[in-house]
């Protein structure tokens, strides 16, 4: 079974554990002092490449329909490029209305015709088959995710991909168990069409597609136009596996494959995870409809640091928190909610740790943060951010140099930030921490609480009745406690408000695919 | 001796726990299943909806806050109270729906049924919705469910006691605040279920009931941004349900869609419940 470890994020190792204690007064010296070390100069690390020779690239796509490819050429098509370098990695096709229809109708003929008649325990051999091929080529869809991602390799390799795996393995068992599971009923949906985002390419993947099967529904699977690749790995696994054709379909493309996907009336079930806006869309665009709905979109999370946290654990997780995958993460801990007592504290903790973090080539091994996905998304945080100076908050970001082709923005602070900016309020999809403070802990809940979304949140403190009280208190589908972005297959992940609707994860999880 | 004149009631709003008239100074006369004139209720408007939202926000702190047991304990002292003024439901429902004594004696008890099957899942539903989460690591994590919010209720039009009693209970005993628009031909049971509310020691706010047309006030409460859930139990127009849930989305309301030809004698299931609630997982490190 594969590892759940997030490693920015691992409690208990910290890299400037060292040094905590000379925090406060000597702090200043800390960083410039003689005696202290310079992190960019004592902590030289040689350059460790992934290789990218375990990568089989085609130069050109086509769709997967039916268990075939479809022919690349064919209609109109774009190019996916690395976000760390610019180069074009292939030429993959956007599918066209008649595609998506093609795809729906393959998925249909596989559900009325072999998926829903099998045997739960065959369909999860069939799951289990790609957990162990996906654990197989683990190597290959690590670096392949990074390249087209620009995640680190560290991530894609640890996490994604682990996760990707257990997911399956994780359904895999409920397939023939679904009557133990307490849901309303036994059933499949029937044909689901799913939407995923760019931020974790293959693990929505896997989030989408497991429980589907799973429960004896057939999917359509529209993976995000600039990380396609990993999703077109996926349908060779399914080849591998021998998966019925139809059962699994992949198109490619953007905005209007989505759409075209979304309102096919051959469509039981919609399932998108992304941002609020495209998300309210799809609940106008199914309204009215048989169609079932689940959504997972965007977030505000506050990270709240008590003054009791142990600091060096809290900044790990503050850390980890916001510039895990780059800050694109829907349930990134992107204000910091520190108790003014011990906001000086916090802060310069985090910004030595910071200043520690290694921003460059996604395929390199030590690699912490790797690069922005596009240029679009770049243009979005720099257009966000400067919201941040234009309202009085304060900008911080350690001194690091950004490779001079592809998409990078250093991670960076916001201080003195109040609750009425934009960047304590929007999205901003990035490495960039909003940093407010409160003096009570009805005063945190109540700032914790004051944003549209509620995905998720997170606690540091010492103290385990405040704990529970502020777990209980935060309107939020996922509160970790003293630690932070852990996600496993038996947990039920999701959000309250405009964060979306639906859980994916465990036992829930099966629910949005049973009638 | 002459007869006694009896004294009739005047059927109004019920909106944080006080019973107001329409703001709008509108009513609409009421009759029986045959036409006979039986009340003018007050009709509510649009602000009349949004005062119904105030006090549903304000209301959901306290009742999400209770314990689970004392929720069921509530529900049940609706339940005891709707009893004791039996004979009066069964007079309402019967001119209401025009059915015959002994029918509308049966729909009357099924009412008190169900909010006391009902009143039972107060104190159960985490255990069955909820648990603790095996996850592949050093972590406590455990699921609960947990309310969502404000819930708009556009009740069934036909079943004017207990298919309205069927969408309230499920969306307040696990701590939700309702906004409900009754049937708007059938209110009177509606309005006298208000009073057994605001003496059955359920806190005012937590259930406010409009008399009205939900085609006029259903698109203010779906389009409120302070309205979390709708549910369109009494909308039949497949029309209107669209635009509600397209108002909807705006906020992302979680929306129970109609089930045409809802049997609300039949056994619920755990849907009308689960459908007004959110998951929330905790996570904590476990370590020395």
């Amino acid at each position: 079974m594969a590892e759940n470890k997030v490693s920015t994020g691992s409690t208990g190792e910290s890299g400037s554990t060292g040094e905590s204690g000379s925090t406060g007064e000597s702090g200043t010296t800390g960083e410039s002092g003689t005696h202290a070390l310079d992190a960019r100069t004592a902590f030289e690390y040689a350059p460790a490449p992934e290789s990218r020779a375990v990568v089989d690239l085609r130069s050109s796509y086509g769709l997967f329909i039916d268990g075939e490819f479809t022919a690349p050429g064919a209609g109109s098509s774009f190019k996916t490029v690395s976000p760390a370098t610019e180069e074009v990695l292939a030429e993959v096709t956007e599918a066209s209305a008649e595609d998506v229809d093609a795809a729906v109708k393959a998925a249909r003929r596989a559900y009325d015709k072999v998926w829903s008649r099998m045997p739960g325990r065959e369909r999860a051999k069939y799951l289990y088959r790609i957990a162990r091929i996906v654990q197989e080529r683990s190597r290959e869809l690590a670096v392949l995710e990074s390249l087209d991602n620009g995640k680190p390799i560290r991530e894609s390799r640890d996490v994604d991909v682990p996760l990707v795996a257990s997911w399956f393995f994780y359904y895999a068992g409920w397939a023939d168990k679904l009557e133990y599971a307490g849901l309303r009923s036994t059933q499949p949906l029937g044909v689901a069409a799913q939407v995923i985002p760019w931020n974790f390419p293959l693990m929505m993947l896997a989030w989408k597609i497991a429980p589907a099967l799973a429960a004896g529904n057939t999917v359509v699977l529209k993976p995000a136009e600039t990380t396609p690749l990993t999703a077109l790995l996926f349908a060779e696994i399914c080849q591998q596996a021998d998966l019925p054709p139809g059962v699994v379909n992949i198109v490619t493309g953007a905005g209007e494959t989505g759409k075209a996907l979304v309102a096919h009336p051959g469509v039981d079930k919609v399932a998108f995870t992304g941002s609020t806006e495209v998300g309210r869309a799809i609940a106008k665009a199914v309204a009215g409809t048989e169609k079932r709905v689940t959504l997972e979109l965007g977030g505000k999370a506050a990270n709240i640091v008590f003054d009791d946290a142990p600091v060096d654990q809290a900044v790990e997780g503050i850390v980890n928190g916001i510039f895990f995958n780059q800050g694109h993460v829907c349930c990134a801990g992107s204000r910091l909610l520190v108790q003014e007592s011990v906001a000086e504290e916090v802060l310069h903790s985090l910004k030595r740790r910071m200043a520690t973090l290694r921003v460059g080539d996604p395929l390199d091994k030590n690699t912490d943060i790797g690069a922005i996905n596009s240029r679009d998304q770049l243009e979005k945080i720099h257009e966000l951010s400067d919201t941040g100076d234009a309202e009085g908050a304060e900008r911080w970001a350690p001194q690091c140099e950004l490779p001079s082709t592809g998409f990078w923005f250093p991670p960076t602070i916001f201080t003195g930030v109040t609750q009425a900016h934009r960047i304590a309020r929007e999205e901003i999809f990035g490495p960039v921490l909003s940093v407010l403070t409160f003096r009570t802990p009805a005063e945190a809940v109540e700032k914790a609480n004051n944003t549209p979304f509620g995905l998720s949140a997170g606690v540091w403190s010492d103290k385990g009745s405040r704990i529970l009280w502020m777990a209980d208190q935060l309107r939020a589908g996922v509160v970790w406690a003293n630690t932070f972005n852990r996600f496993d297959p038996a947990s039920p992940f999701g959000g309250y408000k405009e964060s979306g609707y639906g859980r994916e994860g465990g036992r829930h999880g099966l629910e949005a695919y049973v009638r | 001796m002459s007869e006694r004149l009896e004294v009739r009631k005047t059927y109004k709003l019920y909106v944080g726990g006080a019973f107001p008239r329409s703001e709008s100074g509108r009513s609409y006369e009421v009759t029986d299943a045959k036409g006979k004139f039986l009340a003018n209720a007050s009709q509510a408007s649009r602000k009349d909806g949004r005062d119904a939202v105030g006090a549903a926000r304000k209301a959901f702190g306290g009742w999400s806050t209770r314990t689970p047991y004392n929720r069921g304990q509530v529900l049940y002292r609706v339940a005891e109270v709707l009893e004791g003024r039996r004979a009066q439901f069964v007079e309402e429902v019967s001119a209401s729906e025009g059915l015959s004594r002994s029918k509308a004696e049966t729909s009357v008890d099924a009412a008190t049924d169900r909010l006391v099957w009902y009143a039972g899942w107060a104190d159960k539903l985490a255990q069955v919705v909820g648990g603790a989460n095996p996850v592949a690591g050093p972590y406590f994590n455990f699921s609960l469910p947990d309310p969502t919010g404000v819930v708009a209720i556009l009740a069934p039009q036909d079943s004017s006691l207990l298919g309205l009693v069927s969408t309230i209970a499920p969306a307040i005993v696990s701590g939700n605040t309702t906004v409900v628009v009754s049937s708007y031909q059938r209110p009177l049971p509606a309005i006298t279920l208000s009073e057994v509310m605001a003496t059955s020691d359920v806190p005012g706010g937590v259930v406010n009931i409009l008399t009205g047309d939900a085609a006029e006030i259903g698109p203010w409460l779906a389009s409120h941004m302070d309205v979390n859930a709708l549910d369109l139990a009494g909308i039949e127009d497949a029309d209107l349900v669209r635009d509600l849930e397209v108002a909807a989305a705006e906020n992302l309301k979680r929306v129970l869609r109609p089930a045409p030809g809802t049997d609300w004698t039949a056994q619920p299931g755990l849907e009308r419940m689960t459908a007004f609630l959110e998951t929330k997982t905790v996570w904590h490190p476990i370590g020395i």
